[in-house]
């Protein structure tokens, strides 16, 4: 019994440790907090981070996992995150508890996405390459646009939906949640750190699982060799979709915990940009490592902000930084050269070393 | 087992990187004012956040040089001392709330910002909760004010923009057939543009052609003004940015049309685009509260020592700014605001004031302030001509 749960942790050593270093991560921070040891701009950096860790996460699971180029994964986040605006809105007065309420959110946000997800899968997982990262970018607009053009209110009657401001005919008492352009204003903030790091262990337990499941391998083995794959039969449709929608839904989630976490959000964050913002978490952490994506999105998000003490020049500075981690994570010749340094000064050590105990 | 000292030491760095960042020292961004502050002993921290890089920079600049130009004049005066740091939220409320946090961290008492009406709207909220005095130079949507009871503005709203154009319109151009060109993705045009709208209906103006754009397809305008064109639109209402004004302007003297063509403050500083002909923009009728080019002694001065200090003419979103710390100084001498009190004793002591104080300044006569937070004061309506602005009827 004891072997065999030994050898479990040895084949997921890498799977241990990426909970262990998000369990130490809350448990530190949640110390220093309750120490009144963080500053106000590091405690608002948290759940940042946690959304960012999820996207990067539910990302890899496309990108690195499934190797299709997605461009358009701030797309389900802004699904996720107006759709959770809106289901907190009108279960409030349903579920007097905020924790709970948050999680309905996240959960309904997740549903919608997953669903969009579903959708803009039937078209495009047909496509594959670069035409496939072309399409996902074209969707993931698509979708920001329909959320920058939808007027949502809230009356006693219900929901009320329409293109325009004009179309929305509504009891006088009632509320705008989403409109238009303007975004979503007058949210009332729910999320918590803990909500976030509840939420990377369960990113964490999908998508680890899904990895390591026989329907990981089979997605793996399309990734790899599509040809190979669907000679022995493996519906290379079926799991590039699962993959798909299973990404789209935790992107659901970190958005509604995104749109819960601000008082306003507007649908022109959800644009191309986020997700290429995102897709540098998962490259510069490693495409298919998903301990890498936890560390580089939670390092490079806070990176910039480090870095405000450097005025305008932090933004070009940052891109120095990506520059700089990318040639020493990948770059052989320059991790050649690392090495050679390395080696060099261990060496030199060493001789001292045995010099002292001759 | 070195998997496992690295994987510690990387959690380790990433724990203390956030741990150090937060402490840093507030030297980077505050300006020469630390040095009048040195002597004085105390100073009231004023903040500011705005887009100082990224695609609305413009703004966010001027803004944070009319604040710096304003509070300098009043630090050289002697009496309250004030220092300003301004943060950049590159016109994301996320960011925003970053840079408000790490204001909050170097020890700010009022926040004099942000610019753009989205992260206004955020902001507002943050103030709100903590109960920090905010007074917003630029963010105009009414939204805004609407986050609490200390949160107000210095700029018009734009539904009362929207307002006063359409009413300004059908004073003087009643008959015109009008256009309308606005962007659905931003806050500020759409606000314009729904007051405009269902005010001109009331007023029985002549809506033809309404065309958007969104920040995604602005690059070329060309079918906008084209179908503007061909509705027969002898007037074309642009509650847009300057830049896009100008794309439509070029485009509009190519295709040889030249309807009317009016805009808002966001047009404001339309003579200073880069690559534009500031000939082309003859003609062009503003309403903003604020032009460079007025007698008024105070303005004149303002333009002089701008100009000498930053070597650009100040838009309204400067002059804005300006009469913000102006107003902030007005505010905290007459409520007795010394710069040992903290943020919310401050935030109490000067909304008071601002409910009843009267306030000229060079974006306005007589302003004053409702309970709700929004100004009330006239716009202007100017022309260009010769390239420059000369004050309309």
């Amino acid at each position: 019994m004891m072997k065999r749960f030994f050898d479990c942790v040895n084949r997921n050593r890498s799977a241990a440790m990426t909970y262990g270093l998000v369990i130490v991560f809350y448990i530190v921070m949640q110390t220093l907090a309750s120490q009144r040891m963080l500053t106000r701009s590091v405690t608002g950096y948290l759940v940042p981070i946690c959304v960012y860790i999820v996207l990067a996460v539910s990302l890899n699971l496309v990108v690195g996992i499934s190797g299709e180029l997605s461009l358009g994964h701030a797309g389900f986040m802004g699904v996720g995150a107006f759709a959770g605006i809106v289901a907190a809105a009108c279960l409030r007065s349903f579920i007097p508890n905020d924790f709970l309420l948050l999680l309905a959110a996240l959960v309904v946000g997740g549903i919608l996405a997953g669903f969009a997800g579903l959708l803009i899968g039937i078209p495009v997982l047909r496509l594959r390459g670069d035409y496939l990262a072309i399409v996902t970018l074209a969707f993931g607009e698509i979708l920001k646009n329909i959320v920058g053009n939808l007027y949502i209110g809230l009356d006693a009657k219900g929901l009320h939906f329409a293109l325009n401001a004009e179309g929305i005919h509504m009891d006088p008492a009632g509320k705008m949640i989403l409109s238009g352009a303007l975004g979503a204003t007058g949210i009332q903030k729910l999320s918590t750190f803990f909500m976030g790091f509840l939420l990377i262990l369960f990113t964490l337990f999908v998508v680890l699982n899904l990895i390591n499941s026989k329907e990981g391998r089979a997605i793996k083995a399309v990734r790899d060799n599509y040809i190979a794959a669907e000679s022995v039969g493996i519906n290379t449709t079926a799991f590039r979709m699962k993959a798909f929608v299973v990404s789209a839904f935790l992107a659901g989630m970190a958005g509604a915990l995104y749109g819960l976490n601000y008082s306003a959000v507007a649908a022109s964050k959800f644009g191309f940009t986020t997700s290429i913002d995102i897709l540098v978490f998962v490259v510069l952490g490693g495409m298919g490592n998903i301990l890498g994506s936890v560390i580089s999105a939670a390092v490079l998000y806070v990176i910039p902000e480090a870095m405000r003490g450097l005025a305008d020049y932090r933004m070009i500075l940052y891109a120095v930084v990506l520059i700089v981690v990318m040639l020493c994570t990948w770059s052989p010749a320059v991790k050649n050269r690392i090495a050679m340094v390395t080696e060099k000064f261990t060496s030199k050590f060493r001789r001292k070393e045995a010099a002292c105990h001759e | 087992m070195k998997k496992v000292v690295s994987l510690a030491l990387a959690a380790v760095m990433a724990a203390s990187m956030l741990a150090g960042c937060g402490g840093e020292k507030p030297a980077a961004n505050s300006s020469a004012t630390e040095k009048a502050s040195a002597q004085a002993g105390g100073v009231i921290k004023v903040g500011n956040s705005g887009p100082l890089t990224n695609d609305y920079a413009m703004y966010g600049k001027a803004v944070e040089y009319g604040l710096k130009l304003g509070f300098e004049e009043i630090n050289a005066k002697g009496g309250l001392q004030y220092e300003v740091r301004v943060e950049d939220d590159e016109g994301d409320s996320e960011m925003a709330v970053n840079s408000f946090n790490t204001l909050m961290d170097w020890g700010m008492q009022i926040m004099a910002g942000p610019t753009t009406s989205g992260c206004a709207v955020t902001i507002g909220s943050n103030c709100a909760e903590d109960h920090v005095f905010m007074l917003t130079p630029s963010g105009s949507d009414p939204n805004i004010i609407a986050t609490g009871d200390n949160v107000f503005q210095v700029a018009f709203t734009d539904p009362n923009q929207g307002l006063v154009t359409a009413d300004y319109i059908s004073m003087n151009y009643k008959d015109s057939k009008i256009g309308l060109i606005y962007e659905s993705s931003n806050p500020y045009s759409v606000g314009v543009r729904d007051t405009f709208v269902s005010e001109a209906k009331t007023k029985g103006l002549n809506v033809v052609c309404e065309e958007s754009y969104t920040s995604d397809n602005k690059a070329d305008l060309s079918t906008q003004v084209t179908k503007c064109q061909a509705a027969g639109c002898d007037l074309v209402f642009m509650p847009i940015y300057s830049v896009e004004g100008a794309q439509i302007l070029t485009y509009a003297n190519k295709i040889g049309y030249e309807p009317l063509f009016v805009g808002c403050d966001g047009l404001d500083g339309i003579l200073a685009v880069e690559g534009f002909d500031p000939k082309l923009a003859e003609g062009v009728l503003l309403l903003t509260p604020f032009d460079a080019t007025a007698d008024d002694e105070r303005v004149q001065e303002f333009v002089k020592n701008y100009t000498e200090k930053f070597g650009v003419v100040p838009n309204q979103f400067a002059a804005d700014a300006y009469d913000a710390a102006y107003i902030i100084d007005q505010a905290c001498q007459a409520a007795g605001v010394t710069a040992d009190m903290d943020y919310q004793q401050v935030c109490d002591k000067v909304v008071e004031q601002m409910l009843t104080m009267t306030y000229s300044g060079i974006t306005g006569e007589t302003m004053t302030w409702q309970a709700d937070g929004a100004v009330s004061k006239l716009p202007k309506a100017v022309k260009v001509e010769n390239g420059v602005y000369v004050t309309a009827d």
